[in-house]
Parts: structure tokens; sequence; C-alpha cells
């Protein structure tokens, strides 16, 4: 059935897919703030506001919820990005007016108690220390803040542990009463239900909410870069990580589609295909130099990275791993691109995109996603504007982003380990 | 509820068409036209269990070296196949099995049959492939080794089971044992062990049952291997008769993993769902059970903090695990301990028990609304023997449930005073 676009008298957006495939729906309300616009000093707070939101209500006490969306055997999330915080409920469609409910009710009666921030300062730390564990982690906090200087992209979404130790509860209460009205948000019903009802039901219970002063976006464009970046990080470990940072278009720009398919040329398509045939990988992992190989072009509102990410086979050395790199952009930029590789990343754009929209909730969360960068037309049209993309497109765009000044080249180094932590018979002292 | 479930088109005797070639190879297809793609899952014999602690690893090297080079075929040739039309398709070792999996694009289901038929028929192990892979696969074990989730589950089930019985060994093998095993071990393991008996093939998807049915007859039919070794089990395993520390310290970490544990239930046990559900209550139901409102909740002391019961062909662990700041190592342990202790001594409520139940049987559609989700419940039904009703009297099973029955399952398996503590992390913790 075709998507439904609608806009409530307080600027609440309504996205409604019908599909009913299943008795299920999935309901997702996204609010346009995420960590691109946190200001420093407070870089981690839309995250921490979303747990926030896990704390319950008046009307719906934190303990009651979890277990009231199990009963009924749903599922509940939620997930704080750059460009937007967002919240979602799968459920029988039969109980979908509890998810609405809900969140309506959120939206505008969040306690925030203090002793709730307390503890969850302790949590929300916790799961910063949690990333740490991962060596890649630190190389690309460091990568990100290298890149932007001036943008918000330059911090992790969990924040600076700074920031999240001196954070006070009124910071994360005003964010939540400046960005959670109507008019700062999107919400999308995909499912077995009649969208006329759908409409109605949304109305009776968003339909009452005020709107809110339009939220002031803290944003501050990244000026142009000068010159190759470089960063190297110290970890504990034995493995040895290569990354290349190359700044990317915006979602909404055409060159976005061409890097997509120069991506899945040189690394490989998303990460439900494998990548055995990419360029990289025969370059790189054939040739024993790399363990792995991996690629990634997040579709972000403000222009964002490519990141091509390798993990050093133990003995091989990164300076190794460079030479093979630059030699394979070189072929790039150079123009060496087939008509069959390009129509090649297409079959496979084609062939993920069907496996990631066959559930009520990831179509959900991508028209919601879409809408987010501009329109839910994003999303509807994402395979259209890749097949239009042509042979020259993919050149032009190798030229234009594949520039070592465009980029940040970070190394992870391994230290080794101490305290013979590596020794498996020192592992098990009672 | 049995003609509701039935009304809601659940996999069931009548919609699974199931058929058994004459060599053996069982074949289980389920159509399901909502969707664009097609998913082909299974299992055969060939797992860790068939393997000597000496090799260990060899039966996960065997089975990842399946595609990297066929009679007719080497490994950009299979690969190039799945990989031009979006496919994926992999074979990966367990204990007990080699599971193997893959999805397509629905027209593109005979290049999956295919590459599943070359591959287990028709391997040759080329030496410069499996040097590669070892190479691969020893750089990954050198990366976990700072991996602190995967220390202290490493930890925790060396220490749990004792070195006798394969559950002691992970099946990747270890930097140890995998330099001893080369492509001549695992062209022999492949002769010893893979072969038609014991092979089960589900597919679901946009396809005709009885079409699919014959395109794997026509593949595989004429697999034979009288050399094949008997199906093994594994023994029973004793629970430790003393709670055993086992502390696996890794530089350079701010956040420690804990798993805690003892024996559980195989999946076919007659006491599995009561253990299920107990486990539910413990640790999963709401924000992660009542361990989730203790550690997490009410204590802040954990990003994560849940119970896992393995259930699978043997006794495998029944474990709570959490991700704690070391100095919150013991305060965790004792208070996930002390809700198992509570759980022993007196009846879950009837609102927790009811909840469950509801929790349990309510999610069925949300577990079968994609192709992997029917795929791997019709597997679980054919290999576990529980009949392809099973989900039909699925919910009956789950309301004979009692209080009684979840206070003996904790009861049966968890004695408090004697568990396995394993904690990975900061260098410098007790």
């Amino acid at each position: 059935m075709a998507v439904q676009r609608h806009v409530l008298e307080n600027g609440l957006v309504v996205i409604l897919k019908e599909v009913q495939s299943a008795p299920l729906i999935s309901w997702w309300v996204l609010y346009r703030i995420g960590s691109r616009n946190e200001p420093t000093g407070k870089t981690g707070i839309s995250h921490w506001v979303e747990h926030m939101m896990f704390k319950g209500t008046e009307a719906f006490p934190a303990k009651e919820v979890d277990k009231m969306f199990d009963r009924l055997g749903g599922t509940w999330n939620a997930q704080t990005s750059f460009d937007y915080t967002a919240y979602y409920e799968t459920l029988p469609a039969d109980k979908i007016d509890l998810a609405l409910r809900h969140e309506a009710d959120r939206m505008v009666n969040a306690r925030f108690d203090i002793e709730e921030v307390e503890s969850e300062r302790t949590v929300i730390i916790s799961e910063r220390q949690g990333l740490e564990n991962s060596p890649l982690f630190w190389l690309d906090e460091e990568i990100s803040a290298a890149a932007f200087r001036v943008h918000g992209y330059h911090h992790e979404i969990v924040g600076d542990l700074h920031d999240l130790r001196t954070m006070t509860r009124d910071d994360l209460y005003s964010h939540y009463r400046r960005y959670y009205v109507p008019n700062n948000a999107i919400v999308v019903a995909v499912g077995a239900f009649d969208p006329d009802d759908m409409l109605s039901r949304i109305r009776q219970h968003f339909g009452a909410i005020p709107a809110g002063d339009t939220p002031p976006l803290f944003v501050r464009p990244e000026p142009e870069q000068q010159g190759e970046r470089r960063v190297t990080v110290e970890r504990p470990g034995h493995t040895a990580f290569l990354e290349y940072a190359y700044r990317a278009p915006a979602a909404g720009d055409d060159d976005f589609y061409a890097l997509t398919i120069l991506d899945s040329i040189l690394t490989g398509p998303d990460g439900q295909i494998d990548n055995k045939t990419s360029r990289l990988y025969r370059a790189l992992v054939e040739t024993e130099i790399a363990a792995s190989i991996g690629g990634g072009l997040v579709p972000t509102v403000d222009p964002y990275l490519y990141t091509i990410v390798v993990t050093l086979r133990d003995g091989r050395t990164i300076a190794e791993a460079e030479v093979i790199i630059e030699s394979e952009i070189a072929r790039l930029v150079a123009g060496d691109v087939s008509q069959a590789e390009v129509d090649k990343a297409k079959k496979q754009a084609r062939a993920s995109f069907a496996y990631t929209t066959e559930t009520v909730t990831g179509q959900g969360y991508w028209l919601a996603f879409a809408e987010n960068l501009g329109s839910y037309g994003w999303f509807e049209g994402y395979i259209d504007r890749l097949d239009h993309v042509s042979l020259d497109d993919v050149k032009a765009a190798a030229i234009r982003y594949l520039r070592p000044r465009n980029r940040v080249v970070g190394h992870l180094i391994p230290t080794g380990l101490v305290d013979g932590a590596n020794d498996e018979d020192d592992d098990d002292a009672e | 509820m049995t003609q509701n479930n039935v009304a809601l088109g659940l996999p069931n005797s009548s919609n699974i068409t199931r058929a058994v070639l004459s060599n053996g190879v069982t074949v289980l297809v389920r159509a399901n036209p909502s969707v664009k793609s097609v998913v082909l899952v299974g299992q055969m014999r060939g797992g860790s269990l068939y393997e000597s602690p000496q090799h260990n690893g060899l039966a996960s090297m065997t089975a990842a070296s399946l595609m990297r080079g066929t009679e007719s075929r080497g490994l950009q040739a299979i690969a190039s196949r799945l990989e031009d039309i979006g496919a994926d398709f992999d074979f990966a070792a367990g204990v007990h099995h080699v599971s193997f999996g893959g999805k397509a694009l629905a027209e593109d289901l005979p290049v999956l049959i295919d590459t599943l038929a070359d591959c287990v028929m028709n391997p040759v192990f080329p030496s410069d492939q499996v040097d590669r892979l070892r190479g691969e696969v020893m750089t990954w074990l050198q990366y976990s080794l700072q991996d602190t989730r995967r220390q202290a589950s490493r930890a925790f089930r060396e220490s749990l089971y004792d070195a006798s019985h394969p559950y002691h060994y992970s099946p990747r093998g270890t930097l140890e044992s995998l330099p001893g095993i080369d492509a001549q071990m695992l062209k022999q393991f492949h002769a010893s062990q893979y072969g038609p008996d014991g092979v089960t093939i589900v597919i679901v998807g946009a396809v005709d049952p009885a079409a699919a049915v014959d395109a794997v007859r026509a593949k595989l039919e004429s697999w034979t291997a009288p050399d094949q070794a008997p199906a093994r089990s594994v023994g029973s395993a004793a629970n430790v008769d003393r709670t055993i520390h086992t502390v696996v310290p890794i530089p350079g970490k701010t956040q420690s993993d804990v798993v805690i544990g003892v024996v559980g239930p195989e999946r076919r046990s007659p006491d599995f769902q009561a253990a299920r559900i107990a486990n539910s209550i413990l640790g999963e139901f709401g924000m992660m059970g009542r361990i989730g409102d203790e550690v997490r909740e009410k204590a802040g002391l954990a990003y994560y903090a849940y119970s896992r019961i393995e259930g699978g062909y043997g006794p495998g662990a029944w474990s709570i695990s959490a991700g704690v700041n070391p100095a919150n190592v013991e305060r965790a342990v004792d208070l996930s301990l002390q809700e198992v202790r509570k759980m022993a001594a007196e009846h879950v409520t009837d609102t927790e028990l009811d909840d469950n139940k509801s929790y349990f049987i309510g999610r069925m559609p949300l577990q079968l609304e994609t192709n992997e989700g029917l795929a791997g419940a019709i597997l679980s039904m054919e290999t576990f023997e529980l009949g392809l009703d099973y989900l039909v009297e699925y919910p009956a099973q789950i309301n004979a449930v009692t209080a009684d029955g979840v206070r003996e399952a904790i009861q049966t398996y968890w004695t408090p005073d004697a568990v396995v503590v394993a904690v990975a992390g900061a260098a410098d913790q007790g």
C-alpha cells in the first residue's frame, strides 16, 4: 500500500504504511535531536535523555511498562544517533493503542527524578566503559575528533566522560522539554491497520499536545579540510588496525548514491552480504596482509565520513596495508571501474534492501529515518536513485571524494599485553 | 488458543512440506509469499564433538574451509556466484553440528542449493586457503584476548566443564592448537564425519514447496558417504561442588564482565519449559527480570545484567552475565545470587507466572514474522524431535507450568553456594 503523510495542527508529522503480511504493527516516534546538536559540556545528553525516558511517568511507572509490553509479546526499545533520538514499539496489531498512549504520555510527562538521574549516571558511565573495552572505539573516537573540529559529529554519541560526570538533572530536563515537542517529532506506523482508523487514533492521543517553541538546533558547519590529518592510538593488545575516513556527502546529496556504489566495489556491500569479491578483500586479505576489511557509509543529515577499516594479520605492518590501499584508491581515481562492477553493486543493493525491509519494524525505522533526512521519499526512492547512478557518476565521485586532503588516516598500534593476561595457564587462579 | 494459532498461519504439519531423500537428507519447506526473498538453513554432523582436544579447532576449520575451494570452483568463483546476485551463504561448526545458512532473492534459490551441495560434497581444502584461514582465525583469537565478554565466557566455560567434556572447549580452537591443524587433516575429517546421514535442510520464502524439494533432491540425493562415522552425543556434566572464582586480568580495561552460572537443562529435558520461565523471571522478562531490576535499576551497578539458559543438545549452561565497574563486581555477584536464593526458597508470584506465560505465548507472531524466524523454528521442531505441530501445542505446554515447577527448576539446577564466577577485566581487580 502507498505511504501516507499527514501533519497535525500541532506540527506532528505522521507517516502511515499499511502492511498486512503479519498481525503486527510497528510504531515509531523520532525526535529531530541527536548528538550532532550537542555543544561542548553537554556531549551525550541526547543519549542520556533517551535512557531517562525509560524511567516512567505517573501513568506508566517504569517497572510496569517493561512488563506491560513483554506481557503482550511485543518488543520496544530506543536508539540515539547523530541526527535523531527514536523510540519504537512493535506489538500484536490489536494492542497498538497501548504504544500510542505510552508514547504520547512520555512526550510530556517523563519524570526525571533526581535519584533516577544519579542512578542512571552510573549506568551510562558503565556503558561508555564497556565501549572503551574495545580498542576500535578509541580509534574511532580519535578519528571523529580529528575529522570534525567544529561540527557536532566530533564526539561520540555516548558523550565525553567529563560531561557524563558533570551534567545535572536540570540540564537533562531542559533538553527534554525543549526538544520533545510534537513540532519536532515524526511518528510512523507500519503494519496491519486501516490508515484512516490509525490516523484518527493518533489524533486522539497526540492531537491535544500543544506545540512548543521551534527548538533551536545547535549546528556548526565544518569548514573545509586543508590537508590530510593523521591520528595514532596506542592500546594494549596484539592486533593493529588501519582506518581511512574520507569526508562523504550528506544522504540527500546525489553523490551519496555514487559513493555507495563505489564503497560496494571497494569493500563490499553492507554487512548482510559477504565481501570476498570486493577489491580490498582481494588485495589485502588474499595477500595475507589483513585478516579482514570493511567499509562504511552512514546516511546522515550533514556530510559525515566514509570509512575503510583494515584488521592487520599478526606480523604484517600498517605500512604494507597503506601501500595497497593507496594503489587501489589510485585505480578508482584514474577511472578504472567497469559497468559490470556498477551493475553488480546495484543488484547487491536491491537484495540487501529487500532483506532489510521484510519486517514491519525495519520499514518503520527506515521511514522515520528518511523523513528526518528530509522526506520519507528518500527511503521509497532509494533503489531508483541508485539505479540512476551511471558509470561516469561513480568515476566522478572517486575523483571528488577519495583525495588525501579529504581524509583522516588512523593507526591503532597494539602495545602488547602485560601481567601474563594472555597466558591461558594463569586464567584459572581461584 | 489452538484454533487461533492455526488461524494465524503458524507453521504446522499441514503447511510444512517434509521429505526424506533416499540417502537420509531431510528437507522441510514452508512458503512465505509475503516477501521477495528466500532463506535456506540447516545442520549436519561434524561439530567439535567429533574432534580430539589436541586438535581443537579442526571441526571449525573444516566447516569454514568448505567454501574455499571445490573440485570445480575456487574461492573467488564460489563467492562471486553468491555476491554477484546479493546472496549470502556460510558454514560454521558448533559443538554438536555444522550449521549452514544463507539467503537470496527468491528466484536465486537454486544458487543457494547448488552452493550447499557443491561445498559439502566436493570440497578440496586447498592448503594455501587453509593456511590463510588459520591466520585469520588466529588474528581474531589474538584480538579476542582483549574482549572482556569473550574472556569471561571462556573462563566460565573452562571452569564449569572439566577437560574431559566437549563443552570445556571452544569450537574455534586456540592459539596453541590451530598451528597443528593442516589441510590434510581437514580432508580426513571431512571424509570421516561428513555425509548425508543427519542432514536437515529448511527452506522458507517466496517459493513453491514441491519445486524446492525437487531442487534439493536433484543436487543432494546422489550424495553418499559409506564411511561416515556414527552420530555422537555428549555425556552429562556434573555441577561444581563448591564455588569457583576465576579472574582474567586484562590491562587497560575500565569495565569488567562477569559470568555466574551452573550446568542447566537440555532442550529435551521434561522441565525445560519450567526452567525457561524460571530464567525469564530471574533475568529476562521486563528490563532483564529480577536481576535487571536489582543490579541495574535499583543499584545502578551495570549497563547490562541478564540471565540465559542454553538448552541445546546437551547439558548447556544456565548463566547470569553482567558488565560492571571493577569496584562493583562483588556486589553485583551477591545481588544476583540473592535473587537465585529467593527463587529457590519462595514461589514466584501468580502475577509473575501469568505475565511470563503471556510473554512466551504472545511474542510468537513477532518471532515468526521473518523467513529467518520461521526457518529457525522449523529447524528446532525437526532436530529436537518436537513434532511439526509443536508451535500449535506450545501455548498449552507453557500454560501447564506451575509455580512449583518454576521453583523446582531453580532447585534442580542451582546451588547458589556452588557456582562458577568468572570475571574478566581491569587488571588490578581482586
